[in-house]
C-alpha cells in the first residue's frame, strides 16, 4: 500500500466479447474464415481507459445509467473479472455485497448457510464460528436460523445475506444496489452499520441509484458514462451534475 | 493460497454436498448403493440368466466394478453443469473455483466408500476370502480421486464455452460403459481389441478393484499405469482449469 491508497485501476479497459445468434453450424462451416473474423472483432467496449484510485477510509460512490460499467468495475475489484487491458490493484481483503444471496443453498439451514456463506467469502471456519452469534444477532433471525433458507421469505434473506457479509472484516467492501431490499427499520440498520465501518476507517465502493444515499453515505462520487469517468468529485456537485444530465 | 483456508473451504463444500443431495428422500444414503445394485440384477438377468455367461460368482463380479464406475459416472455427469449451476457464485466471490470440482468429487468418494461394506457382505455371501491386499483400497480411491478429478476439470470448464460438451460426456459415457470390463472379464476380449481396454483407465480401475475383491490379486501392472494416466489427466485438467478459469464469470 503507498500513499494510502487501497485501490488502484491504471488504463483499464475492459471489453466482452459478443455473442450474437449462432448462424447454424453448416452457414459456420461454408463461411469459416469470416466467422472467425466476427468472432474476434464484434466486441462491447463496458470500460473504455479508466484511470482512478481509491484512499484507505473514503466512501467512494459510482453512480451512472444502466449498462454504464459499474458492475464491472466492481467485478473487476472484487477479482472475479480481469481488465483485457491495464491494471489493477487491490491492498487488503475484499468482500463484496454484491449478490448478498450468492452462496445460499435452500436446503441447508441459516446457520450452516452463515458458515457456508463464510468459507466462500474467504474466512476460516475458526473465523465464521467466532462471528456467527454476531451475525445472527444482526439479522435478527435468531428464532429461523435453524430452519431451512428455502422457507424464509426474501427479505429474511436478504437479512441473512447482509449480516454475513458485512460482520465479515474485510479492508475494502463493494456494495451493488442491495439496500433496497428489507423492511425501512432493518434498512435504517443497515445505514448506521455503514457508518460504523466508515468509522473504522475501512473503504467503502458503493454502486447506487439511490442518489440521495450516495450523497448521504459518500465522501466521494464519480459519474460513469458509457465505460468513462465523465466526473469524479465531491458528492453534493457531481449528484446536482448527474441529475441535471438525466434530466 | 493459505491451506488451512483451503482445507476449510472445501470440508464446507463437502459438507453441504452431503447434507442436500439425499436431505428430502426417506431412504437417503441407501440411493447410493441401491441404484447400483439395481443395473446389476439387471445384468445379472440379462447375462447370466438369459445369456449365460460363463463367469463365477457372477453378482458380486458385477458389483466390484459397478461401484467404482458408479463414482466415475455421477462425477463426471454432475461436472458438466457444475460450475453452470454455481452461476451467481462465479460471477459474485472471488473464490477458487476449483475446489467446487474437488468437493463435488469427494462427496461422490464418499459414496463409494460407504459402499464398500456391500461389497464386503457380497464376498461373504459367495464364501470367499477376504484379501489381505484390501489395506490397498485407500490407494486405489486416492489415485482414482485424481484421474476423475482431473476429467471434471477439463469437462466442467470447457463446458462453459462449448455446451455441447455435456451432451456428449453424456453419450461418450454410456459408449465408454461397454468398453470397460464391468460385465464381461478383460481376458474374454479379443487380442486385437485388447489395446482399446489398455488405454482406458476405468478398465484398470476396474481390473484393480476386482483383484482385490474376487480374486486375491494386486494387478500392480494395471496399478502402476493408472496411476501415471491419472495425474498426466490431472495435469492436463489442472492446466486447462487454470487457462480458462479467469473468464469464467464472463461466460456462465
Amino acid at each position: 500500500m503507498k500513499n494510502g491508497t487501497v485501490v488502484e485501476l491504471e488504463n483499464v479497459s475492459k471489453y466482452y466479447p459478443l455473442y450474437h445468434t449462432f448462424i447454424g453450424i453448416k452457414n459456420f462451416l461454408f463461411n469459416l474464415p469470416k466467422a472467425i473474423k466476427e468472432l474476434k472483432t464484434k466486441k462491447l467496449c463496458a470500460l473504455n481507459n479508466v484511470s482512478f484510485k481509491v484512499l484507505k477510509g473514503e466512501t467512494l460512490g459510482i453512480i451512472g445509467r444502466n449498462g454504464a460499467g459499474k458492475s464491472t468495475i466492481l467485478g473487476l475489484i472484487a477479482g472475479v473479472l480481469k481488465p483485457t487491458y491495464g491494471k489493477i490493484n487491490v491492498y487488503g481483503k475484499v468482500v463484496g455485497l454484491l449478490e448478498l444471496q450468492a452462496g445460499f443453498h435452500p436446503d441447508l439451514t441459516g446457520y450452516e448457510n452463515i458458515i457456508l456463506n463464510g468459507v466462500l467469502l474467504g474466512l476460516t471456519r475458526k473465523e465464521i464460528l467466532a462471528k456467527v452469534d454476531q451475525i445472527i444477532e444482526f439479522s435478527e433471525l435468531k428464532n429461523f436460523i435453524n430452519q431451512p433458507v428455502r422457507t424464509y421469505s426474501s427479505g429474511m434473506l436478504a437479512r441473512l445475506g447482509f449480516s454475513c457479509a458485512i460482520n465479515i472484516d474485510a479492508d475494502i467492501i463493494l456494495i451493488d444496489e442491495v439496500l433496497a431490499v428489507g423492511d425501512i427499520e432493518f434498512q435504517k440498520k443497515c445505514y448506521q452499520k455503514i457508518e460504523e465501518i466508515k468509522q473504522q476507517n475501512k473503504t467503502i465502493i458503493f454502486v447506487s441509484h439511490d442518489l440521495d444515499a450516495v450523497k448521504n453515505l459518500c465522501s466521494r462520487v464519480i459519474i460513469l458514462e458509457k465505460g468513462k469517468i465523465v466526473k469524479d468529485g465531491d458528492p453534493e456537485e457531481v449528484v446536482e451534475i448527474y441529475k441535471k444530465s438525466v434530466s | 493460497m493459505n491451506s488451512r483456508y483451503y482445507f476449510d473451504l472445501i470440508t464446507e463444500l463437502v459438507k453441504k454436498e452431503l447434507k442436500v443431495r439425499y436431505k428430502n428422500s426417506v431412504l437417503g444414503y441407501l440411493w447410493s448403493v441401491l441404484s447400483p445394485l439395481a443395473s446389476a440384477f439387471v445384468f445379472f438377468v440379462a447375462f447370466k440368466i438369459v445369456i449365460r455367461l460363463k463367469i463365477e460368482n457372477y453378482a458380486l463380479f458385477l458389483i466390484s466394478g459397478l461401484f467404482c464406475w458408479q463414482w466415475f459416472v455421477n462425477s463426471l455427469l454432475a461436472s458438466s453443469t457444475l460450475f453452470l449451476n454455481n452461476a451467481t457464485l462465479i460471477k459474485k466471490v472471488n473464490f477458487p473455483r476449483n475446489s467446487l470440482v474437488y468437493s463435488m468429487v469427494l462427496s461422490d468418494a464418499l459414496h463409494f466408500v460407504l459402499s464398500i461394506p456391500v461389497i464386503i457382505l457380497f464376498i461373504f455371501i459367495f464364501k470367499q476370502k477376504i484379501s489381505i491386499y484390501l489395506f490397498l483400497l485407500p490407494l486405489f480411491i486416492f489415485v482414482q480421486f485424481f484421474l476423475i478429478s482431473g476429467i471434471s476439470l477439463i469437462v466442467s470448464s470447457i463446458n462453459l464455452f462449448f455446451r455441447d460438451l455435456e451432451r456428449l460426456v453424456l453419450i461418450f459415457t454410456n459408449l465408454l460403459f461397454y468398453v470397460t470390463p464391468i460385465i464381461y472379464s478383460e481376458s474374454m476380449v479379443p487380442e486385437k481389441y485388447k489395446i482399446f481396454i489398455y488405454l482406458n483407465p476405468m478398465a484398470h480401475f476396474v481390473i484393480l478393484y476386482r483383484g482385490i475383491f474376487l480374486y486375491n490379486k494386486f494387478e500392480y501392472l494395471n496399478f502402476l499405469f493408472v496411476c501415471v494416466l491419472s495425474f498426466i489427466v490431472f495435469f492436463i485438467g489442472y492446466k486447462i482449469y487454470n487457462s480458462l478459469q479467469w473468464k469464467f464469470a464472463e461466460v456462465v
